[in-house]
């Protein structure tokens, strides 16, 4: 170990005191770690009993984890929330990129009028998401309303208490606040795509679809792979809108991972459980963004 | 090999030791030994004469008190109780934190667990707080104090059973008693008068014309019975009011308190659910019920959308405001079992057994709970436990009135079951579960009472 340290040591460029570095970065480290990693071990270690949150805990091995696949009531949420993502992510990029790609063509007037308004659902407090779509949602809201002024009373629905239509349902509600991050990031991407790439395609004869394929989307992985990440974060992690809106019902059919941990922990009195839930979204959320960013941003 | 070997990134390795340190120091930090251990040892109790009963004679004391009662009326309840105390007891200054009831539930466990815990704490009765407290030896045991200040004949004993559990603490409902609750509730049936008055229809005195009414309101184009599920817990206080009225009331505690061997599949339970369920079929609730809020539901009631509605006594002072002399409160009416209704008391106040003082702190939790108490939270709009001498000042046709008299019913007529949930720790999850599934027809009533049955032959099993 000695001998391969020194060595290590041997092969750094002269000047280089490297070592010294994590001396810069110790309180930054420490505070990371007393926040971060050291509340993760903890669940890590959590995840290995069945406690109660007080009294002694019982050892339990990996027997939480393996919950997590035989427990329809623990691997209903996960399945929940990867058809949530559909949601939360794939669309807010489609969207996303239609308007980008868009405007890539067309300089409209006003545009920063539009991003603003586009942009608000990200501003505004989940709270207040949650407490609209419930209203919007309502057998007799705004929705069922405007459905049937319209002469499509048929489709009226009661949304978010019916047992195929809730899910997709909270799903729009995270497409709607999810999207206006996704445009703006892409419009500035698009805005930093030199013209004469647009004007060299268009001398090539390309249409709008080739264009798109072949100037615009190259030029914004980037952007799409932030935006991938980000909201792949925030719809795993989607935690109030559901605790606001159904609190997972009707029936379990709405169920998330990142409620199960809040509702496990404090509300039934199953830390343990709560912890494996916890670290297997963390797990999940880890190996998507890694991913995310092998695919699109195709770094190694 | 050395030579074949890919080269390693330049900042590999003491990059790696690095993260090898953190995760090891962070295992190491938390990772000493089984999460809960060291905290439980089971409190020491005094015998009746070894009490003082005369918080005068304790010297100078801080009691520190966690409750949830933020409420208006709960609030200036709890402020004139404690002012009053502290007044008769210049040497006794209490401390008090008051937070919402989610706030306390998320919190109490983290405050009981530490070294300086709170002398009198409110505890949510059921497994998941006042059972697994006890468990882990955080509360004191009130029995000898019961004795020196005589709650048993204070307190009916089946409102003293919901905050007693079993010495081995594996189940609630009767064992050693842990706190005392001020207040009382039970789901009535609300009704709108002047609805019932242009159906023609007096207030029903009978389970059976209750049932009458709805068909009738509906043939009338009436809705029968207001009511929204979207938040899950409402349907409990339905079906537990249903189920109360054709199982009768020892059928339902014996399903509670795990006494008896009484089954959720019996033909009473499942007559229950496929009452409710031919409620919903029949339109007797709003449609897409699963998807309206509780609030919202209860809003639509105050504007005069529905005849009937069931719920809580708490939701009395919301609904007097908008519906005035036209809103009527009732018991649930008895059915051919007699007299049953869903209901239970408020979070009972608790003693810590780190507490240093519990003696004081028991003889706050008497002095808030006697008689002259009861008044208090009279005057302030509250429904006392066991209402005191002040009742007969209350008017007989104002909402508060009937709120009153109703319990007094209820009480004389020992007809009070306790909430479903308390079954089992993961009770609450099946049960809302699947009463959503029996209301919106994904589950038929056999399929509903086998699924209540699976948590609870497990629960009870293991």
């Amino acid at each position: 170990m000695a001998d391969r340290v020194r060595a290590a040591y041997r092969r750094r460029a002269p000047g280089e005191p490297r070592a010294l570095g994590y001396l810069y970065i110790a309180p930054a480290l420490v505070v990371f770690v007393a926040m971060v990693i050291v509340p993760l071990g903890q669940s890590v270690w959590y995840s290995l009993f069945s406690w109660d949150g007080l009294s002694v805990a019982t050892w339990v091995g990996l027997g939480n984890y393996g919950a997590l696949f035989s427990d329809p009531t623990l691997r209903g949420p996960f399945l929940h929330a990867l058809v949530l993502l559909v949601f939360y992510s794939l669309l807010p990029i489609a969207l996303g990129l239609l308007l980008a790609a868009a405007m890539s063509r067309v300089r409209l007037r006003g545009l920063t009028f539009f991003r603003t308004v586009l942009f608000l659902p990200q501003v505004l407090a989940m709270v207040v998401v949650a407490v609209t779509w419930r209203w919007i949602y309502a057998p007799s809201g705004l929705l069922n309303e405007a459905l049937r002024l319209v002469g499509l009373g048929g489709l009226a629905h009661s949304w978010l208490g019916d047992f195929t239509l809730a899910l997709p349902a909270i799903g729009v509600a995270g497409t709607w606040v999810g999207f206006g991050l996704c445009m703006v990031l892409f419009l500035a991407g698009v805005q930093s795509i030199p013209r004469e790439r647009y004007e060299a395609a268009r001398l090539d004869g390309a249409g709008p679809w080739q264009e798109f394929k072949a100037v615009t989307l190259p030029a914004l992985r980037p952007q799409i792979a932030v935006a991938a990440t980000l909201t792949i974060v925030a719809g795993l992690r989607n935690f109030d809108l559901i605790y606001l809106t159904t609190a997972g019902g009707p029936g379990n059919s709405t169920a998330v991972p990142a409620y199960e941990v809040y509702h496990r922990a404090f509300e039934i009195g199953q830390v343990g459980s709560a912890a494996a839930v916890g670290i297997g979204l963390t797990v999940l959320i880890f190996l998507l963004t890694v991913v995310v960013s092998r695919l699109v941003e195709g770094t190694q | 090999m050395t030579t074949t070997a890919p080269r390693p990134p330049r900042r590999s390795l003491p990059y790696r030791a690095l993260a090898a340190a953190a995760v090891c120091g962070a295992l190491a930090l938390s990772a000493c030994s089984a999460p809960g251990s060291g905290s439980s040892t089971q409190p020491r109790t005094k015998s009746a004469s070894g009490i003082s009963t005369d918080p005068a004679k304790a010297g100078k004391v801080t009691l520190s008190v966690w409750d949830q009662e933020v409420r208006g009326g709960q609030n200036a309840e709890i402020t004139q109780l404690n002012k009053e105390f502290q007044a008769k007891y210049p040497n006794v200054t209490i401390k008090r934190t008051s937070k919402s009831f989610s706030d306390l539930k998320t919190t109490l466990k983290l405050a009981l667990s530490g070294n300086n815990p709170p002398d009198v704490v409110e505890a949510n009765q059921g497994y998941p707080d006042m059972v697994t407290f006890v468990k882990a030896g955080m509360l004191l045991p009130l029995d000898s104090y019961a004795q020196a200040y005589g709650w048993a004949k204070r307190y009916p004993s089946s409102l003293l059973a919901l905050n007693r559990v079993s010495a081995d603490a594996s189940h609630f409902g009767e064992g050693r008693l842990y706190g005392l609750s001020q207040m009382g509730e039970y789901i009535g049936v609300y009704y709108n008068k002047a609805k019932l008055d242009r159906l023609g229809l007096a207030a029903p005195t009978s389970w059976s014309e209750l049932t009458a009414d709805l068909a009738k309101a509906k043939a009338k184009g009436e809705l029968p019975i207001q009511f929204g599920n979207l938040d899950k817990w409402p349907a409990i206080h339905t079906f537990g009011v249903i189920q109360a009225a054709t199982a009768g009331k020892q059928e339902v505690r014996n399903l509670v308190f795990g006494t008896g061997g009484a089954k959720w599949t019996s033909a009473s339970t499942v007559q229950a659910a496929t009452t409710l369920q031919d409620w919903a079929r029949k339109g007797y609730f709003p449609s897409g019920v699963n998807g309206i809020g509780y609030d919202d539901a209860n809003k639509q009631f105050a504007q005069g959308k529905g005849v009937f509605d069931i719920t809580g006594t708490w939701e009395a002072a919301a609904l007097k405001g908008p519906m005035g002399s036209s809103l009527g409160l009732m018991p649930t009416p008895p059915s051919s079992k007699g007299l049953a209704t869903t209901g239970g008391e408020s979070l009972a106040f608790s003693v810590t057994s780190k507490s240093k003082t519990p003696d004081v702190a028991a003889a706050y939790i008497d002095f808030i709970t006697d008689a002259h108490a009861a008044d208090v939270m009279l005057r302030t709009g509250n429904l006392p436990a066991v209402p005191g001498k002040a009742v007969g000042k209350l008017s007989s046709s104002s909402i508060e009135g009937q709120m009153v008299a109703g319990w007094q019913k209820i009480s004389s007529a020992d007809g009070l079951v306790p909430y479903l949930d308390y079954s089992t720790p993961t009770f609450y999850d099946t049960i809302t579960a699947a009463l959503q599934n029996l209301i919106g027809g994904k589950a038929t009533p056999q399929q509903f009472t086998q699924t209540l049955q699976a948590d609870y032959s497990k629960f009870h099993q293991g």
